[in-house]
């Protein structure tokens, strides 16, 4: 795995309070040998950004179960562009429904994860993201 | 970049599509190892008490459910009063016998919907109550003297409450007729579910005022509903979910006590909120050690004597993280499952999820569905014919047994830690909580614990379709911010300002009650956002530690 020494900011942005799957992803990342900076709850897509930027990390995880994923995740993609730190790829993890998963694909999130996904599978696909 | 839908693809096959799982396990989630029988011997210590008698272990009635069946309450709210109202109407038209509201982000966080923050989350997980005038649209027709109505409130529980005393006000019905909950549990916020807003001590002060004050003004109503639900869901066990919620209902008895309440009164109006997963024995055991435990923990460390005062009244939930987004039908089995559980358990109130609750806001053809399932356990099963119905039973006795034990050793390493309020501004349970979902986690990735559908019996050519799709109004964010803009310009800005500030100065002094302030306060249609920035100015916000 290349995830060993990778920087990630684990992000919930909003008024979401569910953080079970931030944490457990958090907690993978962690044992797989990268650093993770976690926002904690309540954050705005300007603050998320800037500490993406900040903090120049590899990657941004956003963790969204209130079902306002669409906002939320364009205007911090839109914040990380003004703040020239559009290149970071950005994952997001929620209840995020099928239509909507590839309408934030093509917002430019690189992937969406759901919670009945296996998290050596997520991280398989995060660690895929660095190796091309 | 790889392809990114062949990535995805990849990752949802599991490894179990071609296997079966092994036996079952003989561990319950808890982690406690099952006989394979049991037998007389094993369960020395038969409690002999009968339901209705202290300790409650069968029961906090002698009648049971004979006496009255269980509030059949589905929790219900999504965008703007209006909309909510009509399926309040829905579901009452349609048998279900109390309400319970869904509010958004923005009122449990108290953010007024034109603050930024408020705008993407408006009536999406809830409905939006900002300030009076939607409340009182929220109960249009519906007579609150002859409806018991309970709130998922917690960072603002004081402040909805207070509207729902004005609208009370404002139908002339008496106060001391009203019934209902507001949870208003705030300790479990800061480990799971997350709408706090102020430190933890000016909070615990907060849910005293709104306690004492029900006491005396709304006897009927419950000030508190200490749910461990919410730290179930967020991953622990149901041993861990009784022991933390035990811990906080002793924290919030202490703080009452420090304040001059009267525990043989203040305890009569304590309820409870839990969870029902699916180890069918393992919850039904879980209430009954629950019961017998706070009654004897209230019993031996504050003398209670009220016999009122030590029953344990709980409402519960069916479904929850139980519930998968694969092969949705299926979370109609579950959830009739643990319903069972739940009326087995001696539940005096029970919501049972929609099968698509996990994913949406159920559409009306699954709200109904829900409703028609305790409806079904409560009129055709013959359940609720008698008393603990599992009473006697070796399993259950001796389960329960080993749950109380299980659940009182919680109880003791929280209290060595500190207690409660201590181990949540430490951060020190919002830890135990992530590591326990993590391990939680693993279990079913590993397949160690099947869900049928998840984790096994995944057909190749899966897709997690639910039927029907809830769709919110999309007028509905602008009527709510319309409204909003309505309230402001036509109330007295100058008496809102005033009374504002009366609030401010009353909770500089540690000694005053808020209630009376709020309610004043949402009779002059103050909104949300105005009480909670005011009482932010005097007590801070809560810093989340973070720590996992």
């Amino acid at each position: 795995m290349s995830l060993k020494g990778k920087r990630f900011l684990i992000a919930k942005p909003g008024l979401d309070g569910h953080d079970v799957g931030a944490k457990v992803i958090a907690l993978a990342l962690r044992d797989a040998g990268a650093e993770v900076i976690y926002t904690g709850l309540r954050k705005s897509p300007e603050y998320i950004a800037r500490v993406a930027a900040q903090e120049d990390v590899d990657a941004i995880g956003l963790s969204i179960l209130s079902g306002s994923h669409t906002e939320l995740v364009q205007d911090t993609i839109r914040c990380l562009r003004e703040l020239d730190a559009a290149d970071k790829p950005v994952f997001v993890g929620g209840t995020i429904p099928i239509e909507d998963q590839r309408m934030l694909k093509d917002a430019g999130v690189l992937e969406v994860f759901t919670a009945e996904m296996r998290v050596e599978d997520v991280l398989a696909v995060i660690d895929r993201a660095f190796a091309s | 970049m790889t392809d990114a839908k062949s990535d995805r693809t990849a990752s949802m096959r599991t490894h179990s599509e071609q296997q079966q799982p092994g036996m079952p396990s003989t561990q319950t989630p808890s982690a406690i190892e099952i006989p394979v029988v049991v037998t007389p011997d094993m369960v020395p210590t038969r409690d002999p008490s009968l339901p209705g008698e202290y300790p409650f272990t069968r029961g906090i009635y002698a009648e049971g459910y004979r006496r009255r069946l269980w509030t059949f309450r589905q929790y219900s709210g999504f965008g703007s009063a209006e909309e909510t109202n009509t399926r309040y109407r829905f579901l009452l038209d349609r048998g279900q016998t109390g309400l319970s509201v869904a509010l958004d982000l923005p009122t449990q966080c108290g953010y007024d919907p034109v603050d930024p923050m408020a705008r993407p989350e408006i009536g999406k997980v809830g409905v939006s109550l900002s300030n009076l005038s939607e409340v009182e649209i929220l109960f249009d027709g519906i007579d609150l003297s002859r409806t018991s109505t309970s709130f998922t409130i917690n960072g603002t529980a004081a402040m909805i409450y207070a509207m729902y005393l004005a609208v009370a006000d404002k139908q002339s019905v008496p106060r001391e007729k009203l019934t209902g909950t507001i949870q208003n549990d705030i300790l479990k916020e800061y480990v799971a579910r997350g709408t706090w807003i102020f430190p933890v001590r000016p909070s615990m002060r907060l849910i005293a005022d709104t306690v004492l004050f029900s006491n005396e003004e709304t006897p009927r109503f419950n000030p508190i509903s200490i749910a461990g639900a919410h730290f179930r869901d967020a991953g622990v066990t149901a041993v861990e979910e009784m022991g933390y919620t035990l811990a906080d209902g002793l924290a919030y008895v202490d703080e009452l006590v420090k304040r001059g309440g009267d525990v043989n009164q203040f305890s009569r109006r304590l309820s409870f909120f839990f969870y029902v997963h699916m180890d069918f024995f393992e919850e039904v055991c879980k209430f009954r050690a629950g019961r017998r435990l706070w009654a004897r923990l209230l019993k031996e460390r504050y003398a209670v004597t009220d016999p009122d005062a030590l029953r344990f009244r709980f409402g519960v939930v069916c479904g929850g993280s139980s519930l998968t987004a694969a092969q949705p039908y299926n979370n109609i089995v579950r959830v009739g499952i643990e319903n069972m559980a739940a009326v087995l358990g001696g539940a005096q109130s029970i919501f049972t999820c929609a099968y698509d609750e996990a994913f949406q806001i159920p559409t009306e053809k699954s709200a109904e569905l829900a409703l028609r399932t305790q409806q079904i356990v409560a009129y055709e099963s013959g359940v609720a014919r008698t008393v603990d119905p599992l009473g006697g039973s070796y399993l259950v006795e001796w389960l329960t047994d080993r749950m109380e034990q299980e659940i009182e050793k919680v109880i003791g390493e929280i209290e060595e830690y500190g207690g409660a309020v201590k181990a949540i501004e430490d951060g020190y349970l919002q830890m135990r909580t992530a590591q326990r979902a993590r391990l939680r986690k693993q279990s079913t990735d590993s397949g160690e614990q099947v869900v049928v559908g998840e984790n096994y019996f995944r057909h190749a050519d899966q897709k997690n379709d639910f039927g029907e799709v809830f769709h919110l109004d999309p007028q509905s964010v602008k009527r709510v911010l319309k409204k909003y803009e309505q309230v402001r310009d036509r109330r007295n800005n100058k008496a809102v300002t005033r009374l504002l500030n009366r609030l401010g100065e009353a909770a500089a002094k540690d000694s005053e009650n808020l209630m009376p302030y709020l309610i004043e306060c949402c009779h002059a249609y103050a909104t949300i956002g105005e009480m909670v920035t005011t009482l932010k100015q005097q007590w801070g916000e809560f810093v989340e530690p973070v720590r996992f």
